[in-house]
């Protein structure tokens, strides 16, 4: 059953990516590019998203628990570090340069495009890199 | 219209991940945790993931141009960005939707700043490019 619901959520999900317009670089990269004619679009998107989901997490946080799990799996990290500000950092020049950030790129594989195909491939490789990285490297 | 009503469908499936499952829909983290060795739950993630192409495959239906803009031949270009974005996001740990939508829905600083911050260095990024190669 939880994986039911997580498929509907995945699909509404992407219902939602694509009505908003944010599966298109060419929108995403409208609303970045200051210096030209701004598209406002990605502002309304995160407004819709946010009015929903802070007045349904709100209602949600009353429970004790989700409705099919023991606990809610909420981020517990609270401080502001030196990963947070370079992780957002690098995944902004990305963002910026391919105008497609990871829940967009996943719903346009959906194109068979060779070019979606690729970015979603070269961020696995990128997230797997990161985790050896990570790993091998910054916890040694 | 449409941009607002695409986002409350976003903060819909949010809510509907969180209510029934406890998850945060960040999909860096559902992603990167599917590729994990040490992921112990990685069927929901999976389902998740499929609900999202699954999407992409209706859309194709009603909405052929919101999946087909990135269409074209290989390009160096989505390879370095798509490096980039998957390196980063687990890095800062979030993207547009765990910081941005779950994130900021929470009033969580954290995500507060890590918005800021990419949103900040994307639009520099677009500004270089352009400035620089003359394309978006």
């Amino acid at each position: 059953m939880k994986n039911v619901v997580a498929l509907l959520s995945g699909l509404i999900f992407a219902m939602g990516l694509g009505l908003s317009g944010m599966t298109r670089p060419d929108v995403v990269k409208g609303f970045l590019d200051i210096t030209g004619e701004w598209n406002w679009s990605l502002m309304g998107v995160m407004f819709g998203a946010i009015l929903v989901h802070s007045i349904a997490y709100q209602l949600i946080m009353k429970r004790k628990s989700p409705i099919l799990e023991k606990e809610f799996y909420l981020p517990t990290k609270t401080s502001v570090d030196s990963r947070l500000i370079i992780g957002s950092i690098i995944f902004g020049i990305g963002w910026g340069w391919g105008g497609i950030c990871p829940g967009p790129a996943i719903v346009n594989l959906a194109s068979g495009s060779a070019r979606a195909v690729i970015f979603v491939l070269f961020m696995l490789l990128g997230m797997k890199v990161f985790q050896w990285f990570d790993n091998k490297v910054l916890s040694k | 219209m449409l941009p607002i009503l695409g986002g409350a469908i976003i903060g819909l499936a949010a809510s509907i991940l969180l209510l029934f499952d406890g998850r945060v829909t960040g999909i860096s983290g559902i992603t990167s945790g599917v590729i994990k060795s040490e992921t112990p739950d990685k069927s929901w993630r999976i389902f998740f993931l499929s609900g999202l192409i699954i999407g992409g495959v209706l859309l194709r239906f009603f909405r052929p141009e919101a999946v087909t803009i990135i269409s074209g031949a290989f390009n160096y270009d989505y390879a370095l960005a798509g490096f980039l974005v998957g390196f980063g996001t687990v890095l800062g740990s979030g993207c547009t939707s765990g910081h941005g939508v779950c994130g900021l829905s929470r009033f969580s600083v954290r995500s507060m700043v890590a918005v800021l911050i990419f949103i900040g260095t994307a639009m520099l990024t677009l500004f270089v490019f352009k400035t620089f190669r003359g394309v978006l």
